[in-house]
């Protein structure tokens, strides 16, 4: 799979793809031997071309496996036959419409129960929805849908202009139709693909719980995508009743569902035109095999070996490797400039992105009053309250299990508290969940970081800056993910801020690990919060590294509330106004670093090995 | 309102439908417990064994003969796939696992269709399942088929005394809680997953020889049953041996009962019943939180 369409771009190759795809559907008919192709065999490839594109949203941008795509594309299809055939609706095209809402109708219902969880649940709920279809459609509709016979009689649609009428009735009129519907298809995919959701569905493939963190509202954006694909099925289904003048009971089986996804996989996922190309040579492959003598009822085994073959080494597909080989040819020519000579650590000299608000003058930002977590009969955390005023660095310390790290995560509202209550400037957020509270403006860099690894930082850091921008879930699929002013103009600053003009361009998996720490603390910063929450920032870093985050530490502070979680105890008396010891999920001290040094009792209870280095 | 008679002999049917796909389903939750995959190929074993039992059937007619064949038949077929390719897809993404096992699911079904053909092959039961039982007068059943719930208890008696009562089975249910803690107490995961993914093929083989003689053999027959199985783990929760042997025997029982007053709806039912409980209930009726 390959997210690398977010980084292809460039006015200049803006409309190339699309290009390229329409000269194809018009030069193909004529470019090939009427022996070699035909053009049934065309249509057939376009139609589940155009099935697969909405499967590539759904699968290879999005990260979702269905294996119960036949619903909707027999859905579509079967209400579709079904009002023509019983001359409910005259119109085809209204029909082929009233098809296409009801599969996504049917999607918006299989999603919302399916998207409850997630993988290989997700996988196995839509193929059981799928089946479901089938056998409905089979026995209790069959005086609608024909049961296994299915309805045949489809009829075509006819356009009226004036005098002359167009009808799309067989042969090359049907590919017409279809090669227009693919090509509308295509290019509203590429539409969404370049989106900023886009970004937000490429994240969620990555890392749904940093995209969730980040403000972007995971479900909303999951049962979206399921239903665009639902929407997609349809209407191949219905195109392929009309293409057939018969709607086949086949449309709902498991087999349908299964071929869409091996031809996905073998074209390659995350590319849109990935399972037209798998299609093609899965449609081509079927009708050259069974010619063969001999291995001709062995086509099938040989797809399946291909398809384990491609699974097992050459997980981008066909289509896709060629896709990224000819990037790699682009991307090494010696025309793209460098951006940045080497940046040598962090700009002391630029001013930190500032908090989109820093609210009127309370005189608390954030505050937590009697949390209490436990998980089955442990106490993670018990009854911890505290009180940050705005622009405090405020620290929370103690032994490993101590419960700072989950008391972070009730902060942020990546858990939610059995007990109290989390205020963020007097408003009461408790159990919002994280996407909530990081569009309220409490943003968390995590111990772990947690990036979209096959993105850039750049990449990263707009999918950060996106969900402050945009809200939780906003569908503007017609604006490209870099065309947000405000946002190109944060991130900007912040790789500027951050040192790293030089990598901000490069995936960042390949990164040195001090470039990926303070990538992730820039994705917290992205989301421009007001409230700080630092999970052991200085974790895994040089000293020198060190000394470069703590100042950084110090200057975001002017503005901004920081509640920081560390072990380095230099760091955090050196930081920190006020510092909070928990000793086994309890609060056991409050105050300033001068008073926590001299705290008998957690000198006792925590510093004991550590006192020489608390006095020094 | 189908009789009485209809209902009781139906209720048993389901039984014996259900203690089937209840040995299936634990194979396949297994697997996913201990390896943390979905054995796609779930179904094309469950057919291999169908095709053991037939070929053996025919020469020997010796039902024990089936059952070993069916059995080492998936031995050798689980020990080849986990080590030729599977092993190398453990640090994959769940769905590259979930793909692959796929694409062996077809690879199978495929090769037994080029070998045997698609045309339906006939088992008859053992002699000793051959005959009618009459139940009190109420109503008249196959003898084989109440001897198939007897078999496969037998096997998920098994397959728990495996599971419950010795070190082998501690570790899985050990490595079903927490696999990564298992493999840093020092024990080999890797021949672990061997074993687990062998005894859940095996599990699923077994119950193909059982079916055989109760239906048409035919190389597709396992796919039905694998999605089946998904319900049952669906309902069951997915990872619980019991959420698997009581899941199998509601689905068999609704499968069944529905036939009863209404057969369009019977398949339709297990659905309907999964989507309650999916809505009611996400983890299944014995899944546990933080499992998976």
């Amino acid at each position: 799979m390959s997210a690398s369409v977010l980084s292809w771009r460039g006015s200049r190759n803006r409309w190339l793809p699309e290009i390229i795809v329409a000269a194809l559907l018009m030069v193909l008919p004529f470019g090939f031997d009427a022996a070699f192709t035909s053009v049934d065999l065309l249509s057939r490839i376009l139609l589940w071309g155009l099935f697969g594109i909405g499967f590539d949203l759904l699968f290879g941008y999005s990260g979702l496996l269905s294996f119960g795509q036949a619903a909707f594309y027999g859905t579509g299809g079967f209400v579709t036959a079904y009002l023509l055939t019983s001359h409910i609706l005259g119109n085809v095209w209204l029909a082929m419409l009233v098809g296409t809402v009801a599969a996504t109708l049917f999607a918006l219902f299989v999603g919302y129960l399916a998207l409850r969880r997630v993988g290989l649940y997700f996988a196995m709920i839509t193929l059981a929805f799928s089946q479901l279809a089938y056998f409905v459609e089979n026995s209790p509709l069959a005086n609608w849908t024909g049961g296994e016979n299915g309805l045949p009689g489809v009829p075509y649609p006819v356009i009226h202009l004036g005098s002359l009428d167009f009808s799309f009735s067989s042969g090359w009129r049907t590919y017409e139709l279809i090669a227009v519907t693919f090509f509308l298809g295509y290019v509203l995919a590429r539409f969404i693909v370049r989106s900023p959701v886009g970004a937000v569905l490429v994240g969620i493939r990555q890392n749904p719980g940093r995209t969730a963190a980040l403000g972007h509202s995971v479900p909303g954006y999951k049962l979206a995508v399921f239903v665009l694909a639902g929407a997609y099925a349809g209407l191949a289904g219905a195109l392929l009743g009309i293409f057939q003048s018969y709607m086949p009971p086949d449309a709902f089986a498991l087999d349908t569902s299964a071929q869409l996804v091996l031809q996905s996989v073998i074209g390659g996922a995350g590319t849109l035109l990935g399972p037209t190309f798998g299609a093609a040579v899965w449609l081509f492959l079927r009708a050259e095999l069974q010619q063969i003598p001999g291995i001709g009822s062995l086509w099938m085994f040989i797809l399946g070996a291909i398809f384990v073959v491609l699974v097992t080494l050459l997980r981008k597909g066909l289509y896709g490797s060629l896709v990224s080989l000819w990037r790699q040819r682009v991307a090494t020519t010696p025309s793209r400039p460098r951006p940045h000579p080497r940046a040598t650590g962090l700009h002391p000299a630029a001013a930190p992105p500032t908090p989109r608000s820093v609210g009127a003058a309370v005189p608390v930002a954030l505050e937590a009053r009697g949390v209490s977590k436990s998980y089955g009969g442990i106490r993670a955390v018990s009854q911890v309250s505290l009180a940050v005023p705005p622009g405090e660095i405020y620290a929370v310390i103690g032994p490993n299990g101590a419960g700072k790290s989950t008391f972070l995560r009730l902060l942020s509202g990546e858990e939610i508290p059995n007990m109290g209550h989390i205020l963020l400037r007097g408003e009461d957020i408790t159990g919002r969940g994280v996407t909530a509270v990081n569009q309220a403006g409490i943003a968390k860099s995590y111990q772990i970081n947690q990036l979209f690894g096959d993105l850039t930082g750049r990449e990263n850091l707009r999918i950060a800056a996106l969900g402050r921008a945009r809200g939780a879930l906003r569908f503007d699929v017609f604006r490209a993910v870099d065309s947000i002013d405000a946002v190109e103009e944060s991130i900007a600053a912040l790789i500027d801020e951050l040192g790293l003009a030089e990598s901000a361009d490069l995936p960042v998996a390949t990164l040195p690990y001090g470039e990926k720490r303070r990538i992730e603390l820039g994705m917290a910063l992205a989301t421009l919060p007001s409230v700080l929450l630092l999970d052991e920032p200085l974790a895994g870093l040089s000293p020198g590294e060190r000394q470069e985050v703590i100042r950084l530490i110090r200057r975001l502070a002017d503005g901004r509330t920081i509640v920081l979680v560390e072990h380095d105890m230099d760091a955090v008396f050196a930081l920190a106004a006020r510092i909070m010891v928990m000793h086994e999920g309890r609060p056991l001290a409050e105050g300033t670093p001068a008073e926590i040094r001299r705290n008998a009792e957690v000198r006792r209870a925590y510093l004991g090995s550590m006192t020489a280095h608390v006095d020094s | 309102m189908p009789s009485t008679a209809t209902i009781l002999s139906q209720a048993f049917s389901g039984f014996a439908f259900g203690s089937l796909l209840a040995l299936m389903s634990s194979g396949l939750t297994i697997i996913f417990g201990t390896l943390g995959f979905i054995n796609f190929a779930h179904g094309a074993m469950f057919m291999l064994g169908a095709y053991a039992a037939f070929v053996v059937l025919v020469q020997t007619h010796s039902f024990i003969l089936a059952l070993l064949a069916g059995a080492s038949a998936l031995l050798v077929v689980a020990v080849v796939l986990e080590r030729g390719l599977l092993r190398f897809f453990y640090a994959r993404p769940p769905e590259d696992q979930l793909l692959v096992t796929f694409g062996l699911s077809v690879m199978l079904i495929e090769g037994v269709r080029f070998f045997f053909g698609s045309d339906s092959q006939r088992v008859s039961p053992p002699a000793w399942g051959d005959g009618i039982v009459n139940f009190f007068g109420i109503f008249y059943y196959p003898l084989y088929r109440v001897e198939v719930i007897g078999i496969a208890a037998a096997f998920l008696l098994a397959l728990y005394l495996l599971l419950y009562h010795t070190s082998l089975g501690l570790m899985v249910r050990a490595g079903i809680e927490d696999r990564l803690m298992v493999g840093l107490l020092g024990i080999d995961v890797h021949r672990m997953f061997l074993v687990v993914f062998a005894v859940g093929a095996m599990a699923a083989g077994i119950a193909g020889v059982i079916f055989a003689p109760l239906s048409a053999v035919i190389p597709d027959m396992g796919t039905p049953f694998l999605v089946q199985a998904f319900v049952v783990v669906v309902i069951g929760g997915l990872g619980s041996f019991g959420g698997a042997i009581v899941g199998g025997l509601v689905v068999g029982e609704l499968l069944s009962l529905t036939t009863a007053f209404n057969p369009a709806y019977s398949q339709a039912s297990i659905y309907a019943v999964m989507t309650l409980i999916l809505v009611m209930r996400p983890r299944g009726l014995f899944g546990v939180a933080g499992r998976i």
